[in-house]
Formats: C-alpha cells, sequence, structure tokens
C-alpha cells in the first residue's frame, strides 16, 4: 500500500537527518522524500511517499507524531491529492533521432531547456508515473543523467 | 555570568540535588561551576554508569536524574546508559560537554556528533548554540524529560557557549512548545467503553507494565484491582505495582515468568494492558491476546498502541488520570468464579525447583532476602540468570523492585542501586548482581567508597554468564563457547583492596544468621553466594 505523508516541520538543521533516521531505525521505506520551506520561514514540508502494510503505515504517521521537530503529519493517498514531480533528463543525440525525440517530448509535454551539438536536456513536470514513463521512452536512446526532486503533494481543495 | 554558570541556576531551578558524571576538558566550565552550589557531584569511574546511576535516583524519587560527562569518549560511553533510560521510559537530562562550536565537524581531538549518535533513543536533544538559549533549552529538557512519555532528553553544550558571558539570566516560568503537548487525560468515551466491557467480561485480567510506575499510578490501580476484584499481572518492569503476596495480583508473565501468569493472561476474556508495551519478551506471540478476547491498551504514548497488537480499545492518557476516572464509574466487577480458578492455577502451577544442596539456592536465598530486607527497601537486579531468579522470587511488599528490562544491560544494579540510595537515604537499597554482570559495574565500589554511598551488594557466583550458557545448554546443546568466567577475582580480596566488609555464603546453612548480618547495619556491604554452575531458570 502506497502512502504519502505531508510533514509540517521546524526549519532547523538536523531535522531532515531525523526524519529520515525515523525510516531507516524502524525499517521503513522511503520511496521518495522532497523538502523546501513553506511560505514561514521558520517552517518546512517535506513529501514522504513510503509503503507497507496497513499497520506499518498507522505506525509511521504515529512515530512522525512523536517526533518534537514535527509539527503536523498529513496523510493520505495519491486519489486524495494532487501529486507532481519534475525531472531533468539528459540525453546524448544524433541527427537520425533528433526528430523522434522531439516528437515523444512533444506527446509528454516535456521541454528542451538546453541543448549543445550532440546532447539536450529534456524537463518535465508531471505525476509521478509520467516522468517514469518519459525515462522509459527514452531508455532506447542513451540517457546520460538524470535527477528528479520526488513526488511532491498536497491534499485536494477543500478535502 | 557563564553559561556553565547558568547551567548550574537551571538545575537549581529544577531541583535537582545530585550530578552523577565524569569531567574532561570540554566540561570543565561546568564542573568549575558547580563547585559555587549545593549540587552535590558524585565522580563515578565510567561514564555509563552516570546514566544507570541518575536512572536509579529517577525511578525511586520521581525526579529527573541528571548527570554530565565530556565529549568524545565521555559522550560515547554514556550512549549505553542513555538506551537503557530510553528502553524503561526513565526521565533524565544528559548533559555533555562539546568542542568550540567553530570547530565541530573538523574532527578536532575529542570530538564526537553524540546528538546524532544518539538520535534513535534520545526522546529529544540539543546542541546549544547560542548562550542565551540555555535557560530556555533546559527548562524545555526537563519538562520533555518528565511528562508524557518520561525519557532521556540530551544537551550537548560546546565549551565555548559554556564559557561565554550570559546577557540576562532568567529562567522560563513555563515551556513554549508547539510540537509536544502529551495527552494526560483519557477520552471519556473511551473510558466509557472499557467499563461497558468490564461489566459483560467474566474473565478480565489486568497486565500492568512499567508505565503504572512511572505515572505514579500504583495505588489507583491496586484500589481498583481491590474494589472490583479484577486480577492483576505484570510485565518485568511492572513488578511492584502490587505487593507480591496481594490476593489479586498473579505474578510476571512473559517466557521468564510464572506459568501461572501467563494462563491467566491467555484463558483471560478481557484483557487491560496498561503502561506495558507487548514487547516480545512479555508477550511472545501478540496476535493470541486479541484471540477471543477484547484487549484495551492503555498508554501515554499513542505510538505503542498498535504497534505490536491491535486492541479492541485503544485508550491514549496518563494512567494515574485513567484510573482516577474509572474509579469514578458504575461497576459492578467481582470475577469470583475466575479468581478462584486462577487460585487454584497459582497453586498448582508454581514451578518447582530441585535445589542442589552443595550450593547456595539463589531461589530460597532471594526469597529470603526479601522478606529479612525492610519493606520499604530498594532491591534491584542485575541482568542474566540472576535477574529472573530475583524476578521470580523477590516479594516485595512496599518497596521498589528496579532492573533494566527493556534493554538488558548488564552492570545496572550497582550503579542504579547507588543512585537510588542517593536519592531515598532513609530506604535500604540492594543490588543483586551476577559474577559477570558484578563485573561490569565493578570499579564503582570506589564511587560507593568515596561518597560513602551505603549500598548492599550480593554476588551470585557461578563462575559462567549464566544466562547465555543456559541458552547454549538448550540451544546448542551444551556447546558452551565464550561463557566460561575463569579469572574472574576473588570477591573476599577484592572487597578487602574496597575495605568493604565481606561475606561469603557456601550453601544454605546459615543464610538466615548471613543475611541478617549483611542487613544489620546501614552501611555497604558485599555478600557473595556460591550456586550452582549448572543450575537453570527453567
Amino acid at each position: 500500500m502506497k502512502r504519502i505523508y505531508s510533514v509540517l516541520v521546524e526549519n532547523r538543521s538536523g531535522v531532515l537527518c531525523k526524519v529520515a533516521g525515523l525510516f531507516s531505525r524502524r525499517n521503513f521505506n522511503i520511496d521518495s522524500l522532497a523538502v523546501g520551506e513553506t511560505d514561514d520561514p521558520a517552517v518546512s514540508c517535506m513529501t514522504i511517499v513510503s509503503s507497507g502494510d496497513e499497520r506499518t503505515i498507522e505506525q509511521i504517521e504515529k512515530q512522525l507524531n512523536k517526533k518534537l521537530d514535527i509539527i503536523k503529519v498529513k496523510t493520505f493517498d495519491e486519489s486524495q491529492s494532487v501529486s507532481r514531480e519534475l525531472m531533468l533528463v539528459k540525453v546524448k543525440f544524433n541527427k537520425g533521432n533528433r526528430r523522434d525525440i522531439m516528437e515523444t517530448c512533444e506527446i509528454m509535454k516535456a521541454q528542451i531547456v538546453d541543448m549543445s551539438k550532440n546532447q539536450m536536456m529534456i524537463q518535465i513536470c508531471d505525476v509521478p508515473e509520467r516522468t517514469a514513463l518519459l525515462i522509459t521512452l527514452l531508455a532506447s536512446i542513451s540517457i546520460v543523467e538524470v535527477a528528479r526532486t520526488g513526488t511532491l503533494a498536497l491534499p485536494k481543495c477543500d478535502a | 555570568m557563564t553559561g556553565a554558570d547558568a547551567i548550574i541556576k537551571c538545575l537549581e531551578a529544577e531541583g535537582v540535588d545530585i550530578v552523577f558524571g565524569y569531567p574532561g576538558v570540554a566540561i570543565c566550565p561546568f564542573y568549575n561551576s558547580i563547585l559555587h552550589s549545593s549540587i552535590r557531584s558524585v565522580l563515578i569511574r565510567t561514564e555509563q554508569n552516570a546514566a544507570h546511576a541518575a536512572s536509579g535516583l529517577a525511578r525511586v524519587t520521581g525526579k529527573v536524574g541528571v548527570c554530565a560527562v565530556t565529549s568524545g569518549p565521555g559522550a560515547t560511553n554514556l550512549l549505553t546508559g542513555i538506551a537503557t533510560a530510553f528502553a524503561d521510559s526513565i526521565p533524565l537530562v544528559c548533559i555533555t560537554g562539546q568542542v568550540d562550536s567553530e570547530l565541530i565537524g573538523s574532527d578536532v581531538f575529542q570530538e564526537a556528533d553524540v546528538t546524532g549518535a544518539a538520535e534513535s533513543f534520545v526522546k529529544y536533544s540539543y546542541l546549544v548554540r547560542n548562550v542565551n538559549d540555555i535557560p530556555r533549552i533546559f527548562k524545555e529538557a526537563f519538562h520533555i524529560a518528565s511528562t508524557g512519555r518520561r525519557g532521556p532528553v540530551l544537551i550537548d553544550v560546546p565549551i565555548d557557549i559554556q564559557n561565554a558571558s550570559l546577557s540576562r539570566f532568567q529562567y522560563p516560568e513555563e515551556v513554549n512548545l508547539r510540537t509536544y503537548k502529551p495527552t494526560v487525560k483519557g477520552h471519556v468515551v473511551q473510558i466509557q467503553k472499557v467499563i461497558k466491557e468490564l461489566e459483560k467480561a467474566k474473565r478480565p485480567i489486568i497486565c500492568a507494565g512499567g508505565g503504572v510506575l512511572l505515572s505514579g499510578a500504583r495505588e489507583e490501580l491496586q484500589a481498583f484491582a481491590e474494589k472490583y476484584r479484577v486480577p492483576v499481572v505484570s510485565t518485568m518492569m511492572g513488578i511492584g505495582v502490587m505487593p507480591t503476596e496481594h490476593p489479586m495480583y498473579y505474578g510476571m508473565v512473559g517466557n521468564n515468568g510464572k506459568p501461572f501468569a501467563n494462563r491467566a493472561m491467555n484463558e483471560s476474556d478481557m484483557l487491560i494492558m496498561a503502561g506495558a508495551r507487548v514487547a516480545d519478551r512479555a508477550v511472545s506471540q501478540p496476535d493470541l491476546i486479541t484471540e477471543n478476547k477484547v484487549l484495551v491498551h492503555i498508554d501515554v504514548d499513542p505510538a505503542e498502541i498498535g504497534k505490536n497488537v491491535g486492541p479492541t480499545i485503544p485508550l491514549v492518557g496518563d494512567l494515574k488520570h485513567i484510573f482516577q476516572e474509572f474509579a469514578g464509574q458504575e461497576l459492578s466487577g467481582g470475577y469470583e468464579d475466575w479468581i478462584s480458578a486462577l487460585d487454584g492455577y497459582r497453586r498448582q502451577m508454581e514451578p518447582k525447583r530441585r535445589p542442589n544442596p552443595a550450593y547456595v539456592d539463589p531461589a530460597a536465598f532471594i526469597r529470603m532476602l526479601s522478606e529479612t530486607m525492610q519493606e520499604d527497601g530498594v532491591y534491584v537486579a542485575d541482568v542474566g540468570q540472576n535477574q529472573i531468579w530475583s524476578c521470580g522470587y523477590h516479594i516485595v511488599r512496599k518497596g521498589r523492585f528496579l532492573t533494566s528490562g527493556g534493554m538488558g544491560t548488564m552492570g545496572y544494579s550497582i550503579p542504579a542501586a547507588m543512585g537510588a540510595k542517593l536519592g531515598d537515604p532513609a530506604r535500604q537499597v540492594i543490588a543483586v548482581c551476577g559474577d559477570g554482570s558484578f563485573q561490569m559495574s565493578m570499579m564503582e565500589l570506589a564511587t560507593m567508597r568515596q561518597h560513602n554511598i551505603p549500598v548492599k551488594i550480593v554476588v551470585l557466583k557461578n563462575n559462567y554468564l549464566g544466562m547465555v550458557r543456559e541458552y547454549q545448554h538448550y540451544t546448542y546443546q551444551d556447546h558452551y563457547s565464550v561463557v566460561d568466567l575463569s579469572g574472574s577475582p576473588d570477591l573476599e580480596k577484592l572487597s578487602a583492596a574496597y575495605d568493604l566488609p565481606f561475606i561469603r555464603l557456601a550453601d544454605m546453612n546459615g543464610a538466615q544468621e548471613a543475611i541478617d548480618t549483611f542487613l544489620r547495619e546501614d552501611t555497604s556491604m558485599l555478600m557473595e553466594c556460591l550456586i550452582d554452575p549448572m543450575d537453570l531458570v527453567k
């Protein structure tokens, strides 16, 4: 079972380490983790995607709530939220596949954000399944490197 | 005023009168300032024992235990003591010196990232970055350690912060922590549900854990059990929630507990886990205790509820409050058929021992010792076979039974007994250990002498790491590996070296006279009991 935790934490040094440490200490999975400041500079928001059985999912929430640097834990699944992931992919291209890549980008609503004689960088911001799909599509071409933010998610409006 | 002065002022404001510790350069400003205070500092002989001593003090006084050690190896030595306190939810404030703030991260002499290392077994930790934060941090630390689910809080203070000047010292009146508001009062609806189920139940039982003692709910629990005739069993950490020979108390559960206590728990149709974690040693198959019964789980820590077993009725709150609430509810109570069945089990299922008459029988000895000791005395059991015999045969009357339950840290008994004695000097305090656990803390005999701490020490000597030997007996068919304690010191000579009176008991002849001599005066004494090396707890 997949679960998303949106965790408001005190924006202090060491807090990310404590939260990540909690997951490894208790043998919980982290599928992805993304952190950033909120509108209040004293507060950061961590979006953690995890998975496990029902008891684990409940324990994760309770254990997070025990941490004194954590202000609020919201938990939801994908259907109750809007989720996005940003990814940058650098690929090598040649004359033969240049057009194919551009077409793929167009279909996937990805943008080419940088380019040289034989490399281009593609940016996509979409639901995590679509960013993963883009990797699959580009895998046949030679991928040089990939950077992904991990999932960001918020519960749907008025949820 | 320096940061170190401010720390001392904070400790004074919290009513701390003893600090256990070990100095080193990085904590020297603190140990310089403490000279100007009425706070007594006790030099223990290895840092781990500072935390154990503070734990013993905390457990008998209900106050927060305090220890202070230096950076690097001092801090890392302390870690086992902190983890031990964490596992048993004992309130401590542990102060560690740290290298100069500017040097943190550069691997200078005696630098260790102690807040990082201790993260998974502290309730909270601080690395002090600004001297002006000291009053707030200490106020918060004592509050965090002593409320909700108790536990150790670590404060790491760089030496430059201890030496820096404070612009103004004002100890905060209250704490303001937006992320920490433990639930104390139990939910009314849940409380009524429990009472409703108790009304329907035929075979209810309360399994009391260490949480009952930590919240000071001993009297409330006993009153409840007596008034409504609800039987009680306990976990190891719960020993002492009721007098051992109270008619409504049916012993310790678990793989090292009483068979009749386990049977009582298994046959119940309603089980109230009160301040107990449902950990593996008490409940080896958590799923079994949910079968065919209503399970109520009461704990101040919501994360404990449902961690190992899914309860029918979860109830979050402080046990003292909750049992006070229970007392105000309408309940007919009285489960006489169940009680007489349990009394039958207790009569028939007391394990029979066949002691070897050539040695001291630890079971008979412990029983005799506990009957002879003062009724409000503190009995501190170490870890190993001695612990299991202590759990099985020590009789708690009005006193306390202390041991390292969750972590099972060998060497706990002597420093914890010292802390308990200093915390409550009027009480008789006895540490009972094996020859393995004794040797893990025997350096503290010097501390006892230096600070005149009249603790009684019993060493059950069998020249083996008995608990492991027993495990190897059953699991590896007597294929003993690294459990022989040959080379141990002659305890009579050792006692003489520390100028401690000594008694040796070789068998049960004259045991009572030896115990009488051992306990006669409020002075330290060491008693060695030679026990059968092949004796088993099971």
